[in-house]
């Protein structure tokens, strides 16, 4: 290892400086990058479009939504939005930071569990022969299949009969099994080589170490990007179906309360839709730079 | 004989349990919480959909009625059906190249850019008003920014009702989904980019490999082969069991069933009829559907070379 760092080191000043691609790939034109860049530059443009629209309408003065001919871009940008968004929240009847802190709790439990629980299963099923891995495996595929929106009957039995009515549990446990993730974290491990696992237990490692302290480790990248996917399913979950109690409730319940109406609340919704993706977009930014950090640092192959 | 040899079997699978039980041990909370809430209720909504059942009630066995019923005699069953199937083979291949393309054009970037490019793709999908942005676009009214532009063309006299018309819903849907098909797929595929070691590139540009065609095609497709199959599978998934797009922008139910996909069929029956034996039959028939389009995808991919 350090001495294929040391290489490296060695190595870097003779690379050519390029504006895109790595200095690895030597046989690439320049005339390439000038079209990649070209096309990536319409693709992002077309990406971001809807975002810059969205936020657009949500400092836009709510007279300007009947302007014609429309305009693409607000003459007259303002924050009334918000503001009528959040007077409106001091008027809810549970405190609006009690849903705000349901929501965080909720997301960041479901996605610390589902991440910790799924990557412990994902570890035996894609790199253990056991009897009953396999179809377990199966079993997983086939559920990524079968939509819910049939199971809900189902499932508010169990909640009831557990007696997790109207608790936390309800919004916490049953997303936590979601296979979405595991599977996702099972395929990614699929590719650790197995002579790195054999020398570990040659070395006596339990399979919890090996858990922990080599396939953790080396499946970041994929137990980060799981935890993007959760947490942002998670956080646009309305549980009002198993929990009754006002201040269980969460953010977005509150919020399709607060913009249900007639044209006066548009302004109010547009403004919803822009602050309800703060977190999420944040927690997704601070994910990706780890992700790119462990790409690089990463060096381990076969 | 054959039995002792299937308890000879079953004993050593035992005993080879037991010995790795710490395997089991770390799989348990996962499973216990897969088996009470995913397992079960699936199963149960298979025992379903031969009944007729509307939750208040006791269910009805009603044997396959609910299946002939679908097949036989439910017309908008067969519009949705045809609606999905062309919807699924458009956005579906569509939707994996275009995130494929994606994920790999932004491995080539500088790091920093790459978390940046990566952002700008996926905000579709994290902020969800999409659908808002487009309905507005495409409203039926003349403050739409389609109809008025049109109209200030001259091309249109009056505003046109872009998800009132039978013929524009499908494409229009059709359109929209592309736009975010950069979801989980494109997040996983990512992750598979990023993790091929250049240091292959250099070995194979050594090896003779000229250009970036045909390192995708010998370095990168092969190398993230297991990406490709998991996105391919939420790929699937994203496509069969999407209503999304047909709610938010046609409407539920939308025009003359113009933009009906099965899962909105379903959603019908489940939710607002409430005819949960009908509903699981619909399910059902969907699982099978996806299962079999997975079989056959994951059975390309790999001809493919991944």
């Amino acid at each position: 290892m350090a001495c294929e760092a040391g290489i490296r080191k060695l190595k870097k000043p003779r690379k050519k400086v390029r504006l895109i691609g790595n200095e690895a790939q030597i046989g690439r034109k320049s005339s390439g990058d000038v079209l990649m860049l070209l096309i990536v530059g319409i693709m992002a443009a077309f990406s971001f479009f809807p975002l810059l629209m969205a936020i657009n309408m949500a400092i836009k003065p709510i007279n300007e939504l009947f302007y014609y001919p429309p305009r693409l871009f607000t003459a007259h940008p303002t924050l009334d939005n918000f503001k009528m968004l959040f007077s409106l929240m001091q008027n809810t009847r549970v405190s609006f930071l009690r849903y705000a802190f349901n929501t965080v709790f909720i997301s960041l439990a479901v996605t610390l569990g589902h991440v910790f629980i799924a990557s412990m299963a994902a570890y035996p099923l894609a790199k253990l022969k056991l009897p009953g891995i396999k179809t377990i495996n199966t079993m997983i595929v086939f559920s990524l299949m079968f939509v819910s929106a049939v199971t809900d009957v189902a499932n508010y039995l169990t909640i009831s009969w557990l007696g997790w009515l109207d608790t936390y549990f309800a919004s916490i446990i049953p997303p936590m099994g979601a296979t979405l993730g595991l599977f996702i974290m099972r395929n990614y491990m699929t590719t650790i080589p197995d002579s790195l696992l054999e020398a570990a237990r040659m070395d006596g490692c339990s399979n919890y170490r090996i858990y922990w302290q080599i396939v953790m480790p080396l499946s970041k990248p994929v137990w980060l990007t799981v935890a993007i996917l959760v947490f942002q399913q998670v956080w646009g979950v309305d549980n009002s179906g198993y929990v009754y109690r006002e201040s269980l409730k969460t953010l977005p319940y509150a919020m399709r309360q607060i913009t249900t109406g007639a044209i006066v609340r548009m302004g109010a919704s547009q403004a919803v839709g822009v602050a309800m993706m703060i977190i999420p977009a944040l927690f997704f930014i601070v994910n990706q730079t780890k992700i790119i950090n462990t790409m690089a640092t990463s060096g381990m192959r076969e | 004989m054959k039995l002792k040899n299937c308890k000879e079997r079953l004993a050593f699978n035992c005993r080879t349990a037991w010995n790795n039980r710490s395997a089991y041990v770390l799989m348990a909370p996962f499973l216990i919480i897969f088996f009470t809430f995913t397992v079960f209720p699936v199963i149960m909504t298979i025992v379903l959909s031969f009944t007729r059942y509307n939750i208040l009630q006791k269910p009805v066995f009603v044997a396959w009625d609910n299946y002939k019923e679908l097949f036989v005699n439910d017309e908008v069953f067969a519009i949705a059906l045809r609606n999905t199937v062309v919807f699924a083979l458009i956005t579906g291949p569509l939707g994996y190249f275009l995130s494929f393309f994606a994920a790999w054009l932004i491995n080539e970037f500088k790091p920093l850019l790459r978390g940046l490019l990566t952002f700008i793709f996926y905000v579709p999908t994290i902020s969800g008003t999409v659908y808002t942005i487009w309905s507005i676009i495409f409203s039926s009214d003349m403050y739409g920014y389609t109809n008025s532009f049109l109209i200030r063309l001259g091309i249109i006299n009056n505003p046109i009702e872009w998800f009132g018309t039978d013929t524009f819903i499908l494409p229009l849907i059709i359109v929209v989904q592309l736009w975010m098909s950069m979801g989980s797929g494109f997040l996983v595929m990512r992750a598979g980019t990023a993790s091929v070691d250049p240091q292959y590139y250099e070995a194979a540009a050594i090896d003779g490999v000229k250009n970036r065609f045909q390192e995708v095609i010998y370095i990168t497709v092969p190398m993230m082969a297991p990406h490709l199959i998991t996105a391919a599978v939420l790929q699937i998934t994203g496509m069969f069991a999407n209503a999304g797009a047909s709610i938010q922008l046609a409407g539920f139910p939308s025009t003359n069933y113009a933009g009906h996909l099965i899962m909105t069929h379903l959603m019908d029956y489940s939710s607002y009829r409430v005819e949960r034996g009908y509903a699981s039959a619909i399910s059902v028939v969907l699982f099978v559907l996806m299962i079999s389009i997975n079989k056959l995808s994951v059975r390309l991919l790999r001809k493919v070379g991944a």
